[in-house]
C-alpha cells in the first residue's frame, strides 16, 4: 500500500503528516469492525446453543429456506466485494471513470441482494413462517418451537440486511466524493474504510448462509 | 492561529465564544467539560432517587406518602440505571479521559475529534431517551432487565425505551473507547514510549479495550430483548423454548467487565494522586500498568459468578469462583504499590490525597467482601441480600466516586486556572467518607442477617440498622453538596492557580492553566518516565 503520495493532502492539525492520519484512521476502522463481529458473535453463540438443544427444529426450519436463493445472494455479495476492491484500486491509480463504474456495480449488487431477500421474506410471510408470536404455520405440528428457528432467521438476516443497506448508503456517499474529485490517489481514506466495512458485511453473510441454509 | 495561541491570555475557554461554539466544538477539553455538566446532572438525579429509596426504607412498611411498592420499584430501577449507564460507566473516561488523556500523551487532540463530538451527542440522545422513559413509562425491572420478568406482559413497554436508551449510550461508549485506543497508539509525543505513558493513560487504555470488546455484546443482548418483546422471537422466553438464563449469560458477559470499566479509570486517577502527593517516584510503574491490562483480560472470564444460584453446572461454579478470586491478584498489586509509594514519601494531605486514601480504604473493604461473594458456598447465603448491595456500593461508589471527587479537585486548577478551597474539599471528604461507612457498613450486617435486596418492606428487627443507613445517606448527600459548593466557590472566588499548583510531573502540568486551544505550542519531547521525583 503506497501512502507516500499522501503528502499533497492537507492533514488535520493534530497529526504529523497525512500518512500518520491515514494510519490512525485505518486503526480506528479496524477496531470498529471488531465490534461489529463481536455483536454478531453473540448471535452466533445463541444460535449454536439452541441448535445443539433442538437439532430437529433447526433441521426442519432450514428446509423451508431456499438454498438456491441464498447461494445466489452469496455469489452476489462475493462479487460485490470484488468490485469494491476494484473501485478502491482504480481510485488509487486515479482512474475515476472505472472507479465509479466499479462502485455502481457494487451498489447494484447490494440492491440485488435486498431484492432477493424481499422475495425470500415474502415467501416466509406467506407461509406464516414468522418469528415467535407471529408464527402461524401449521404444516408440521409435531415439531415444537419451530418458531424459534425463524426468530433467529429473521433477527440475524434482518440485522445483516440493515448492514447491507447502511453499506450501500456509505458506498453511494464515497462514490459522490469520487465523482466530485474529493477522493483520489492522494487521499482515499473514507473509501478504504467503507470498503473494509463492506467486506465485513460480506464476511458475516458467508457465515450466515451455511449456518441458516445448509447446516440446519 | 499560531499568532493567536502565542498570546498568554488566549486559552481553550475564550478561544471561541458563545453557546454555539461549545455545541459544535471538536476540542477534546471542551467536550470533556460538556460531559462533566451532563454527567453531574444525571448524578444529581440518580442521587435524589437514592435518597428517596433510603428514606422509604427508614421504617418498615410505607414511610413516604407517595411511595407505593410500585413506585419504589421504579425509583430503585431508575436509581440503578441512571447511576450505572449515565454516571459511573461514562464518568471518568468521558470527563477526565477526554480532558487529560491527549495532554498527558503530548497530543493536540484525540485521534478523531469529530467522532468525539459525535459520541457526546450520541450519549445525550441515549440519555434523553432513557430520561424520557423515566417520566412517561413505568419500568420496574431493575437496571439488569432480567428475563423472563422483563419480557412478560406485566411489565410496561417502557422497558423497550429504557433499553434502547442504554443501547444508544453503548455506542457512545464504544466510540470513546475506540478513540482513546487509537490516540494512545498513534498520537504519543516523541520519546513517549508505551513504558513512559502516565498510569492514568494506562488505566484508560485498559478500560477502552473492555469498552470496545464487551459493549457490542450488550448491544446485541439489548436488541434481542427488544426483539423478544416486540416479535416474541423465543430466545429468552421459556414458553417458546428459549432460556431466560441465556440472557443473564449475555448480560453479564458485558456487565461484569463493565464493573472494571467503572473502576479501572478510578485506579488510574488514584495512581496520579498518590504519585503527586507523595513526592516520590511511583513504586512498581510497570506492575501497576500491566495489572490494568491483567484486570481487563480476567474481567471477561468471570461473569458466571453472578449466576451461582441460576442453575449453571457445579463445575462452572467452581471454575468461575476460582477465576473471580484471580482478579484480586492484579488489584492487590496496585494497592500494595500505592502504599509502597506512600511509604517514606513526603505525603501531603491535600483534599485530593484524602480522597485517594479514602478510595484505598473503601475499595479494600469492597474488594475483600468480593472474595466472600466469589466463594460459591458463601454466595448461596449472601445472594441477593443487602450484603451484595453493600459490596458493590463500596466498590463502585466508595471506589469510583471517591476517585471522581479527587479528580475534580486535582485537575480543577488545570481546567479553570483557579484553585478550589482546600478547607471545603476536606470537609466534603469528611462527610462523604463518614457518611459512606455509616450508610453501607450496616448493610453488610443486614445482608448477613438475611435482609433481601430490592424489597420495599422489611421485618421489624432490621429497623435500627436501616435507620442508621438512611442517616448515613444524608451525610453523603451533604458531602457532595459541599463538594459542589467547593467547585462553585472555586469558580467565583478561587485563587489563581498557576501552571503547576500540586507539583505534578506529568505533561499536563507543563502547559498553562487553562491550557491553550492546541495544548502545546511546540510538541514536547519526552526523555524520562512520568513520575521522576526522587
Amino acid at each position: 500500500m503506497s501512502t507516500a503520495k499522501h503528502a499533497e493532502f492537507h492533514h488535520a492539525h493534530h497529526f504529523d503528516s497525512a500518512e500518520h492520519q491515514y494510519d490512525a484512521s485505518k486503526q480506528g476502522i479496524w477496531l470498529f469492525l471488531v465490534t461489529e463481529i463481536l455483536m454478531f458473535g453473540a448471535l452466533f453463540v445463541g444460535y449454536t446453543i439452541y441448535h445443539s438443544l433442538y437439532p430437529e427444529v433447526f433441521h426442519a426450519g432450514s428446509h423451508h429456506l431456499s438454498v438456491p436463493m441464498g447461494a445466489f445472494n452469496t455469489v452476489v455479495l462475493l462479487f460485490s466485494s470484488f468490485t469494491m476492491a476494484l473501485g478502491i484500486h482504480y481510485v488509487q491509480v486515479d482512474k475515476k471513470k472505472e472507479a465509479v463504474i466499479a462502485l455502481v456495480i457494487t451498489v447494484l449488487c447490494a440492491l440485488t441482494f435486498m431484492v432477493v431477500k424481499y422475495f425470500e421474506y415474502t415467501a416466509k410471510i406467506h407461509h406464516g413462517l414468522l418469528p415467535g408470536k407471529f408464527f402461524t404455520n401449521t404444516e408440521m405440528p409435531e415439531i415444537k418451537n419451530l418458531a424459534m428457528f425463524f426468530g433467529f432467521y429473521f433477527v440475524m438476516t434482518g440485522i445483516h440486511g440493515s448492514h447491507v443497506l447502511i453499506g450501500a448508503g456509505l458506498i453511494i456517499w464515497v462514490m459522490i466524493k469520487v465523482i466530485k474529485g474529493e477522493l483520489n490517489s492522494s487521499y482515499y481514506t473514507p473509501l478504504e474504510g467503507v470498503g473494509l466495512f463492506w467486506h465485513v458485511v460480506d464476511l458475516i453473510w458467508i457465515y450466515l448462509f451455511p449456518l441458516l441454509y445448509l447446516v440446519g | 492561529m499560531s499568532t493567536a495561541t502565542a498570546s498568554h491570555t488566549d486559552n481553550y475557554l475564550n478561544h471561541e465564544k458563545g453557546i454555539w461554539s461549545w455545541l459544535t466544538t471538536i476540542d477534546h477539553k471542551r467536550i470533556g467539560i460538556m460531559y462533566f455538566f451532563a454527567i453531574m446532572s444525571f448524578f444529581l438525579l440518580g442521587g435524589i432517587f437514592a435518597l428517596l429509596v433510603r428514606i422509604e426504607l427508614f421504617t418498615p412498611g410505607q414511610t413516604l406518602g407517595f411511595v407505593t411498592p410500585d413506585i419504589y420499584n421504579r425509583m430503585m430501577t431508575y436509581h440503578g440505571a441512571i447511576m450505572v449507564f449515565m454516571v459511573i460507566v461514562p464518568g471518568i473516561p468521558a470527563i477526565f479521559g477526554n480532558f487529560i488523556l491527549p495532554i498527558q500523551l503530548g497530543a493536540k487532540d484525540v485521534a478523531f475529534p469529530r467522532l468525539n463530538l459525535a459520541s457526546w451527542y450520541i450519549f445525550m440522545s441515549g440519555a434523553a431517551i432513557a430520561a424520557f422513559s423515566l417520566f412517561t413509562q413505568k419500568v420496574d425491572t431493575g437496571w439488569t432487565f432480567y428475563t423472563p420478568y422483563s419480557i412478560s406482559n406485566s411489565v410496561s413497554n417502557g422497558v423497550i425505551m429504557l433499553v434502547m436508551g442504554a443501547f444508544v449510550m453503548g455506542f457512545s461508549s464504544i466510540l470513546t473507547g475506540l478513540n482513546f485506543i487509537v490516540t494512545t497508539h498513534k498520537l504519543r509525543a516523541p520519546g513517549m514510549t508505551m513504558n513512559r505513558i502516565p498510569l492514568m493513560v494506562w488505566a484508560l487504555y485498559a478500560t477502552s479495550i473492555i469498552q470496545v470488546l464487551a459493549t457490542p455484546v450488550l448491544a446485541i443482548t439489548l436488541l434481542l430483548l427488544v426483539a423478544e418483546r416486540t416479535l416474541g422471537v423465543g430466545i429468552f422466553d421459556p414458553t417458546l423454548g428459549g432460556d431466560p438464563v441465556l440472557f443473564q449469560h449475555f448480560f453479564w458477559f458485558y456487565s461484569h467487565p463493565a464493573v472494571y470499566i467503572m473502576i479501572l479509570p478510578a485506579m488510574g486517577v488514584i495512581s496520579e494522586l498518590v504519585a503527586t502527593f507523595s513526592r516520590k517516584i511511583i513504586f512498581g510503574y510497570t506492575a501497576i500498568a500491566y495489572s490494568s491490562l491483567a484486570i481487563a483480560a480476567v474481567s471477561f472470564l468471570v461473569w458466571g459468578h453472578h449466576m451461582f444460584v441460576s442453575g449453571q453446572s457445579e463445575f462452572a461454579g467452581v471454575l468461575f469462583s476460582f477465576i473471580t478470586m484471580l482478579v484480586g491478584v492484579p488489584t492487590a498489586i496496585k494497592l500494595f504499590n500505592w502504599i509502597s509509594t506512600m511509604y517514606k514519601g513526603s505525603v501531603r494531605l491535600d483534599a485530593p490525597m484524602l480522597f485517594a486514601i479514602g478510595f484505598m480504604f473503601l475499595f479494600t473493604i469492597g474488594g475483600l467482601t468480593g472474595v466472600f461473594l466469589a466463594s460459591t458456598g458463601m454466595d448461596v447465603h449472601f445472594h441477593d441480600t443487602y450484603f451484595v448491595v453493600a459490596h458493590f456500593h463500596y466498590v463502585m461508589v466508595g471506589g469510583t466516586l471517591m476517585a471522581v471527587m479527587g479528580a475534580i479537585i486535582y485537575w480543577f486548577p488545570k481546567v479553570t486556572g483557579k484553585m478550589t478551597s482546600d478547607l471545603l474539599g476536606r470537609i466534603s471528604w469528611v462527610f462523604i467518607f463518614t457518611g459512606f461507612n455509616v450508610t453501607f457498613f450496616p448493610q453488610f450486617i443486614l445482608g448477613s442477617m438475611g435482609m433481601p435486596r430490592r424489597y420495599y418492606d422489611y421485618l421489624p428487627e432490621f429497623t435500627s440498622l436501616n435507620q442508621i443507613s438512611t442517616i448515613g445517606s444524608w451525610l453523603i448527600g451533604t458531602g457532595f453538596l459541599i463538594g459542589l459548593a467547593a467547585v462553585i466557590h472555586g469558580l467565583i472566588a478561587g485563587k489563581v492557580a498557576g501552571d503547576n499548583p500540586w507539583g505534578g510531573k506529568t505533561l499536563e502540568w507543563t502547559i498553562p492553566s487553562p491550557p491553550t486551544h492546541e495544548n502545546f505550542e511546540k510538541t514536547p519531547t519526552v526523555t524520562g518516565g512520568p513520575y521522576e521525583y526522587r
